[in-house]
């Protein structure tokens, strides 16, 4: 798709560039400045104007192409990206949200709609991470509570008994971490997700369209397709969540997110995704239009492959696919002969612990397992892995 | 617990990641401390009362090999898809370290391939499929081999219709193998159904600890859920709740009789009895 500089809609506050887009917001100044100016003198300045509207175009161009893994994340969580609410207003007509999980409660982490796209009919279920301050804290900052997973899953069941597709657009730093959600059962909800999704009756496809925070991403989803934008990110644990396991230091994420293989080319590689969407240049923030636009296109095409299958082949060739996820990186290794554990070498003469006096031994006790309740304690974080 | 917590922070030092010492490490010497009442133990006591205190009831953590042989019938144990490894899906580097070299590392430690070990083997006289998962190998981290391994399992539950009993005990998804451990989780979710479909039995049972998206997806698709005392079930591990809500944890939180009040399995099981309530959950229900 061509771009050019007055395709770029959204006007950005000096605060919201990111750290490497100082070029370009220098150009915004610049541009900016001789607008105010011939604003105030009647001069033409629009040849100048065009001149720097064609560098910014370079320079986005350049920036854009190069992203690092951690750059990606970056305008993943943009916070002028586009929202699953902003989906719902330019690609959906007739939405008719559907409200609670008809046990707890009605989680707007994630919202759960009938509409049309193209001409399809859809259940779309999408994590919403709010536009600002009061909708922000209405909808938790896009982390679903166990409430949200069953609302969704009811919702889809709904959809699978009238044959309605499913489509699902993942935001979300991930499932929240909470007392409330502990109790509720958030790991049981995500799970009932999993198997139920894997077998409902109706095609569904899924969208990675910002953050694809682990469990609580792939909780919505499991799908016939998955696609991710150019510049969202979907990984097992949030980049700072691994650094500070494995490099001790949350302040090592850029590495983290490097090793993780987070970013959509690369798991289109590792054969885990089927289609990258291209996002409007500069990011999706800087056109909503053009890279809703894409998705709806994406969404209409991949629809109507889906639905020549019949739906039985399409369940046998989702499972086929959910089956066959990373068996292409099996190894056979050589199995030696079961190994003993190395007995302790038979001391000449036996222990008599009575040579070291029982308080001496119960101090020394205490001392390592002191020792071991940190490390018990340091571990737990392994339990982190995936939040 | 945030005591606890404190003391892993300051400690950061020691730690990398996924520790290479066995935990819980049995001190040298003929005693052992039991880290719930304190009581002096003489292991080798501990060890015939199958690992757990014989004071309080604390329930040790055990090695998979330890696991099978407390669970199953003497010598009924015959394991598949031994060989099976990973290839390193992503490369993984972190720190100077590989994550090569940490399978190979965990290879060493625990004489076994992975985390998961699989095979049928026969409780009290009934076959089953089991799966024992190991926490000595990688923290117990589901990734591409425990993920096919328990898939194979099922698929032969369903070919021999045979009740599927798989103890779990795991930090979670493992993060070296990123998002192909993530997939792990529908993976074996999605075999889960057809196995449900097929009419099979599938007794879950929680150790400690049980965790992240080992609990969010097979462990918590039990038809039944089995947990031993005290142990520490959850979705986001205790830290990470710290960390984000900074309150204080209720004592108990995220521990089985804290599920079991919640809702969240059907029962909870002593060590020293699951040999006897397996079986008859499988009169019950098996086929
Ligand atoms: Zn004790």
């Amino acid at each position: 798709m061509p771009f050019s500089m007055t395709d770029i809609q959204v006007k950005l506050n000096p605060n919201q560039y990111l750290p490497f887009e100082e070029k370009v917001a220098e150009l915004d100044r610049q541009i900016e400045n001789l607008r105010r100016h011939a604003a105030q003198n009647g001069s033409d300045q629009s040849a100048e104007i065009r001149r720097l509207q064609r560098l910014e175009t370079g320079e986005l161009k350049r920036i854009y192409s190069r992203l690092t893994p951690w750059q990606i994340v970056q305008v993943a969580r943009h916070p002028m990206r586009p929202l699953v609410t902003d989906y719902l207003e330019l690609m959906v007509k007739d939405v008719r949200e559907l409200h609670g999980d008809r046990c707890f409660g009605d989680d707007r982490a994630i919202i759960t709609s009938l509409g049309q796209i193209g001409r399809e009919k859809v259940l779309l279920v999408g994590q919403n991470k709010g536009k600002n301050t009061k909708e922000k804290i209405a909808c938790n900052f896009g982390c679903p509570n166990p409430e949200g997973y069953r609302k969704a899953l009811i919702k889809m069941k709904l959809a699978e008994k009238y044959r309605i597709p499913i489509v699902t657009l993942i935001d979300t730093p991930g499932a929240y971490p909470g007392v409330g959600a502990e109790e509720r059962g958030q790991a049981q909800a995500i799970a009932a997700n999993l198997m139920e999704m894997s077998r409902l009756k109706v095609p569904i496809i899924s969208i990675v369209i910002g953050e694809g925070g682990s469990g609580g991403a792939l909780g919505i989803g499991v799908a016939d397709r998955l696609a991710m934008l150019e510049f969202s990110y979907y990984s097992v644990i949030s980049p700072e969540g691994c650094a500070a396991i494995l490099w001790r230091d949350g302040s090592q994420a850029k590495q983290a997110a490097h090793a993780l293989k987070l970013t959509a080319k690369d798991l289109m590689k590792l054969g885990l995704v089927d289609a990258i969407i291209t996002e409007s240049l500069g990011g999706a923030h800087r056109n909503l239009h053009d890279t809703i636009y894409n998705v709806e296109q994406y969404i209409i095409k991949t629809l109507r492959d889906l639905k020549r299958t019949k739906i039985e082949n399409l369940l046998e060739t989702r499972y086929r696919k959910l089956r066959a996820i990373g068996n292409q990186y099996q190894k056979s290794i050589g199995v030696k002969a079961p190994r003993t554990k190395a007995a302790p070498k038979p001391s000449t003469r036996p222990k008599i612990p009575e040579r070291v006096s029982i308080e001496a031994q119960l101090q020394k006790m205490q001392e390592i397992t002191r020792q071991n309740d940190s490390y018990e304690f340091a571990e737990l974080s392994e339990q982190d892995t995936n939040p | 617990m945030a005591k606890g917590i404190m003391a892993a922070k300051s400690d950061k030092s020691q730690w990398n990641g996924f520790s290479l010492k066995p935990r819980k490490q049995m001190p040298e010497g003929l005693w052992l401390a039991c880290p719930a009442c304190k009581h002096m133990l003489y292991k080798k006591t501990v060890a015939e009362n199958m690992n757990v205190c014989p004071e309080c009831k604390y329930h040790f953590r055990i090695d998979g090999d330890t696991r099978i042989k407390q669970l199953v019938d003497e010598d009924s144990f015959e394991q598949m898809c031994v060989e099976l490894g990973s290839d390193d899906p992503l490369k993984f580097k972190y720190r100077g370290d590989t994550y090569k070299n940490r399978i190979r590392a965990d290879r060493k430690k625990t004489g076994g391939i992975e985390a998961m070990l699989v095979g049928k083997a026969f409780i009290r006289g009934r076959g089953v499929m089991l799966g024992v998962m190991n926490f000595d190998f990688l923290g117990g981290s589901m990734g591409l081999v425990v993920g096919e391994k328990f898939c194979r399992a099922v698929d032969r539950a369903i070919e021999e219709s045979l009740p599927l009993v798989v103890v779990s005990c795991s930090g979670g998804a493992r993060m070296h193998e990123g998002v192909v451990s993530l997939g792990q989780m529908a993976k074996t979710s999605a075999a889960l159904a057809k196995y449900d479909e097929s009419g099979g039995l599938f007794i879950s049972v929680l150790t400690d600890p049980t965790t992240g998206g080992v609990t969010a997806s097979f462990a918590m698709l039990g038809d039944i859920i089995i947990a031993e005392p005290g142990a520490l079930i959850g979705f986001a591990g205790p830290r990470t709740i710290y960390e984000t809500i900074k309150v204080e944890l209720p004592a108990g939180f995220q521990r089985s009789e804290f599920l079991l009040e919640h809702g969240f399995i059907d029962m909870i099981v002593p060590r020293n009895q699951l040999r006897k309530e397996i079986t008859r959950l499988i009169d019950y229900c098996g086929k």
